[in-house]
């Protein structure tokens, strides 16, 4: 496990696809910073690669942590279950 | 739409995974985890949003209707093609016409009269059971239901009719998902058995199960233990009243109970005939296509269409035309007719046709009387139709009210038909539905027409409210040096004067008789110096109904004034139950005893008070003695309070120093009680401080020097305005604790008082081990008061801390002052005695309401420390030796 950690940012448009791309920076970080803060609606294919994303992570040990998540969009993590596998910070 | 439990069987049978394959328990996991999805992923859109999903998916309902109805009916051999298409017009178009204006999202409705606001949150995944009777149209009202509240569906339809409830779910589904609804909102188990159902009724992501189904249905999702929609089976009495309109009222019957071959579980299945209209009756079915059974006819209908072995109807009957089901059984009927209906004698098991039947044979009852048709209507009630659906024809309002008061049903249509009527919206402005609560008659949760508030979490928003508050005081308050001359301006031809034998010999009587006019009677009224007793308030009624008194004037105290306020009460309103009135009460505005409005007298009452403590001339206060019973009797109503208060120095110059000294601790405790009243206002507040203020400085002037007309008069109007304080603010527990003692061992009340006080600024001013539940207290500030008030009086003192107790020693000093006892042990009182009188004087004093209004919340134990405190007080010794070192 490395001691980088790195911040990536989701944009709202295309949440799905940059979760998608964010699997690819489990190797490098041993924590995994995400900027929620431009999403203020997120989709079920948002929700899945995030499911997907928080389950790979678990494999590599690697610390999610989403930053800025608006109160929604919280709430929907809430719902679907998965907010125990994640860190937030403000 | 519910189905008799013969046409839909589903068992209660506990979720064991070892009932299915590890394939179909990931088919049923990912069905809900697809679902759960969906549900978050829908608690992001607005009411914008599924509103127009909404309208999308009904427009695509209703151009399915027909597509629809045909699959139905072809795939379960059920009902009627044309009606179905109705029912699946209705399931959406009425549905919509009722949703479409509905918030269902965020804030769904406001009561800003009541600072309320109603918020909608949505209940998540859904597991919907579907009937064979109403495959479709049910899928489609559900749908509608599911979208308009944010909510995700998993649909179950009956084994029977799987392919046209899975073509239904997937025609709306696409119409959803086309229009912005999340993936995975609805779905449909492609087969589905009593094992799949079960598992998901126990799901750990189910949020609700929606049974729309038979009784075993409706049992197995209450069973489940999770929150369940389910609702019951019906048998629908009617009543035909001579009075209906009888051509109608056999129209809408054949309407409602051959529509869809009698599916509808809210359809009539026996009609109660009043024997004056039973003929015609019968020959108006007859013409318009019935058939009437003859003796042996009926016979035959009982042993064929209904199960002997267990009382139910047939399941080959069920759906079917009544052509169908007489060629079935072997009775000959003309073409085209369209029911059967056979004649019974009574309801119960031996009258087989008396239960629910799903297909157009309807039962029929001749009555005798309107007594006797009601209690055939609750037999048949009661045999299995609790809860659910009644109908009455009549235009006899008195009838048509005692059947809605007899019969136990979620729907009582009136002059319309039954099935088409309960299903909401067409005949009525019942809630459009196609699942109706029966109530717990039906074993259900509701008796509602279930529709898009049983699909949402109602959320309540409730602002803290701004109590409504009040300063209620005489109309007319008359003071300073013979201010009782103003007892001239009141007209009146008969006057009575009630006041105490002291004040009728030293003179007073006579002062305020010379200011009546002298045309009025006058009689005067003798009443001992004591509480007032019950049988003294009685007698004195009765003078002022034989002087037909018009005003009454009470000369006195406390104790004189009080009573005249309940012989006024008496006196104008003789039906008050002074008992009931003196029940005990939270908040005056809600209290229950309501104190008489309507007088069949009314009298003027003045009070004149010749102390300087109670403030009764101007509270709504009164205490009564009632010695037969060995108890006090508390009134307090705005009513009580005298109409005019005279405060005239003249009658308190006279006053025993002791009596000055009581009475004068009296009214300081009134106003400081007042002052951290958690009803404290501004108004009282103003008058707290003032009284605060006056006794501080005049009360030891007027002990140490009784002919000090100055200071006697300002502790005269400080009585009063301390009252006009805690007359609409109250006491606290100070008094509480006075009560109980001065009660119990005979103190009067204002030294009873003194000896609680410091003990009570101390405990109030300290952080309470309870605070007090009042929409009134805004946050703890009772120590910042009391400061407020060392600030007043200038004590002195940097802190709130310092000032409290600067305040505490200025009371202490001032009771030295005026000689009072300091500790209940100086009243001689042993502590062995005393020890056996704490527990009832605690019970006496949690049970006063003196101190509901108090800042701090007195805990029972507290009670009893207080009283300890009082019991020891500050001794003797003390108080000399604190004397010695202020005069060093």
């Amino acid at each position: 496990m490395g001691e980088v950690s790195m911040l990536l940012k989701i944009a709202e448009q295309q949440a799905a696809a940059d979760l998608q791309a964010a699997e690819e920076k489990l190797n490098e970080a041993g924590e995994l910073a995400i900027d929620f803060s431009q999403v203020r609606r997120l989709d079920a294919k948002g929700v899945q690669a995030l499911v997907e994303l928080a389950r790979k992570a678990d494999e590599k040990a690697v610390k999610l942590v989403l930053h800025g998540v608006d109160v929604d969009v919280y709430k929907v993590l809430k719902l679907v279950k998965i907010d125990s596998r994640l860190s937030f910070a403000a | 739409m519910t189905t008799a439990k013969t046409v839909q069987e589903r068992s209660p049978i506990p979720p064991s995974p070892d009932n299915l394959s590890a394939e179909r328990i990931s088919y049923l996991d990912n069905l809900v985890k697809q679902a759960k999805v969906a549900a978050a992923i829908f608690a992001q859109f607005t009411q914008q949003d599924v509103d127009c999903i909404v309208k999308a998916i009904v427009l695509t309902g209703l151009e399915h209707a027909q597509h629809l109805a045909q699959l139905a009916v072809e795939e379960t051999k059920l009902g009627v093609m044309e009606d179905k298409v109705i029912k699946n017009m209705v399931a959406t178009e009425f549905a919509y016409n009722y949703v479409k204006d509905k918030r269902t999202v965020g804030i769904i409705r406001e009561f800003p009269e009541r600072n309320l606001v109603e918020l909608a949150e949505p209940i998540g995944v859904i597991f919907s059971l579907i009937p064979i009777t109403n495959p479709t149209s049910t899928v489609l009202f559900k749908c509608i239901m599911a979208i308009k509240t944010r909510n995700a569906v998993i649909f179950a339809p009956h084994p029977k009719a799987g392919r046209c409830g899975a073509e239904a779910v997937r025609i709306m589904y696409e119409a959803a998902l086309k229009h912005g609804a999340p993936e995975g909102v609805f779905s449909c188990l492609e087969s589905n058995n009593f094992q799949d159902n079960a598992y998901l009724m126990h799901h750990t992501d189910v949020a609700l199960i929606d049974a729309t189904g038979g009784p075993s249905a409706v049992k197995a999702a209450y069973s489940s233990g999770k929150p369940a929609l389910g609702v019951g089976a019906g048998n629908t009495p009617v009543y035909l009243e001579r009075s209906a309109d009888l051509k109608t009222a056999i129209v809408d019957i054949i309407i409602s109970k051959t529509f869809d071959n009698g599916t509808i579980c809210a359809s009539e299945q026996t009609v109660v005939i009043d024997d004056a209209i039973y003929d015609q009756a019968l020959k108006t079915f007859a013409d318009l296509g019935a058939h009437i059974c003859n003796e042996s006819e009926a016979q035959l209908l009982s042993r064929t269409v209904i199960d002997p072995q267990n009382g139910c109807m047939q399941p080959m009957a069920v759906g079917q035309k009544a052509t169908d089901i007489a060629r079935f059984i072997g009775l000959s009927v003309k073409p085209g007719t369209k029911l059967l209906i056979a004649p019974i004698r009574g309801v119960g098991p031996e009258y087989p046709l008396s239960v629910e039947k799903l297909f157009p044979v309807l039962a029929v009852y001749r009555a005798k009387s309107v007594s006797e048709a009601l209690k055939v209507c609750v037999d048949v009630n009661h045999r299995g139709g609790l809860g659910h659906t009644a109908v009455i024809f009549s235009r006899n309002d008195e009838v048509i009210r005692k059947f809605g008061e007899v019969i136990n049903a979620g729907r009582i249509i009136v002059n319309s038909p039954g099935a088409i009527g309960a299903l909401g919206g067409v005949y009525n402005d019942l809630v459009p539905t196609f699942s109706f609560g029966c109530g717990t008659g039906g074993g259900n949760s509701t008796t509602d027409n279930v529709n898009v508030y049983h699909y949402l979490n109602i959320k309540r928003l409730a602002r803290r409210t701004q109590n409504h508050m009040w300063f209620r005081i005489p109309n007319q308050i008359y003071f300073n040096v013979n201010a009782v001359e103003n007892v001239r301006q009141f007209p009146s031809h008969s006057t009575v004067i009630i006041t105490n034998p002291a004040l009728e010999r030293n003179g007073h009587i006579d002062a305020v008789r010379r200011c009546i006019p002298p045309e009025t009677h006058v009689h005067v009224s003798v009443i001992p110096d004591a509480e007032p007793e019950l049988k003294v308030v009685m007698e004195g009624v009765e003078a002022l109904r034989f002087y037909k008194a018009d005003q009454i004037i009470a000369l006195g105290g406390g104790s004189v004034i009080d009573a005249a306020k309940i012989m006024k009460l008496k006196y104008e309103s003789p039906d008050a139950d002074l008992e009931e009135l003196a029940a005990p009460f939270l908040d005056l505005r809600k209290r229950v005893a309501q104190y008489p409005t309507e007088k069949v007298k009314q009298a003027r009452l003045i009070a004149i008070s010749t102390t300087s403590g109670t403030g009764s001339e101007v509270t709504p206060f009164a205490v009564l003695t009632d010695k037969e019973r060995g108890r006090k009797i508390t009134l307090a109503d705005y009513s009580l309070s005298p109409d005019v208060a005279i405060v005239d120095p003249q009658f308190v110059m006279s006053m025993p120093k002791n009596l000055t000294a009581d009475t004068g601790i009296d009214c300081l405790t009134h106003a400081l009680e007042a002052a951290v009243s958690n009803y404290a206002s501004p108004y009282t507040n103003a008058n707290a401080m003032q009284a605060i203020a006056m006794a501080f400085k005049y009360l030891p002037l007027a002990y140490e020097n009784p002919r000090d007309e100055e200071a006697r008069s300002i502790m005269h109007n400080a009585a009063c305005i301390a009252a006009l304080a805690f007359a609409n603010a109250s006491v606290g527990v100070n008094h509480a604790l006075a009560h109980a003692f001065g009660a119990r061992f005979h103190v009067a009340h204002g030294r009873a008082n003194a000896l609680m006080l410091p003990h009570v600024i101390a405990y109030n001013a300290a952080v309470p081990a309870k605070f007090m539940p009042s929409p009134f207290q805004q946050g703890y500030e009772a120590h910042h008061k009391y400061a407020a008030i060392a600030d007043l009086l200038g004590l002195g003192g940097k802190t709130v801390e310092e000032k409290v107790g600067n305040l505490i020693k200025a009371i202490e000093q001032l009771l030295d002052r005026l000689e009072l006892p300091r500790s209940i042990a100086d009243l001689g009182i042993s502590r062995k005695d005393f020890e056996q009188a704490v527990p009832d004087l605690v019970k006496i004093a949690f049970e006063d309401p003196s101190w509901r209004s108090n800042p701090r919340m007195p805990l029972v134990n507290e009670l009893a420390e207080l009283f300890w405190k009082a019991y020891d007080g500050r001794s003797r010794a003390e108080i000399r030796a604190e004397a010695r070192q202020q005069n060093a």
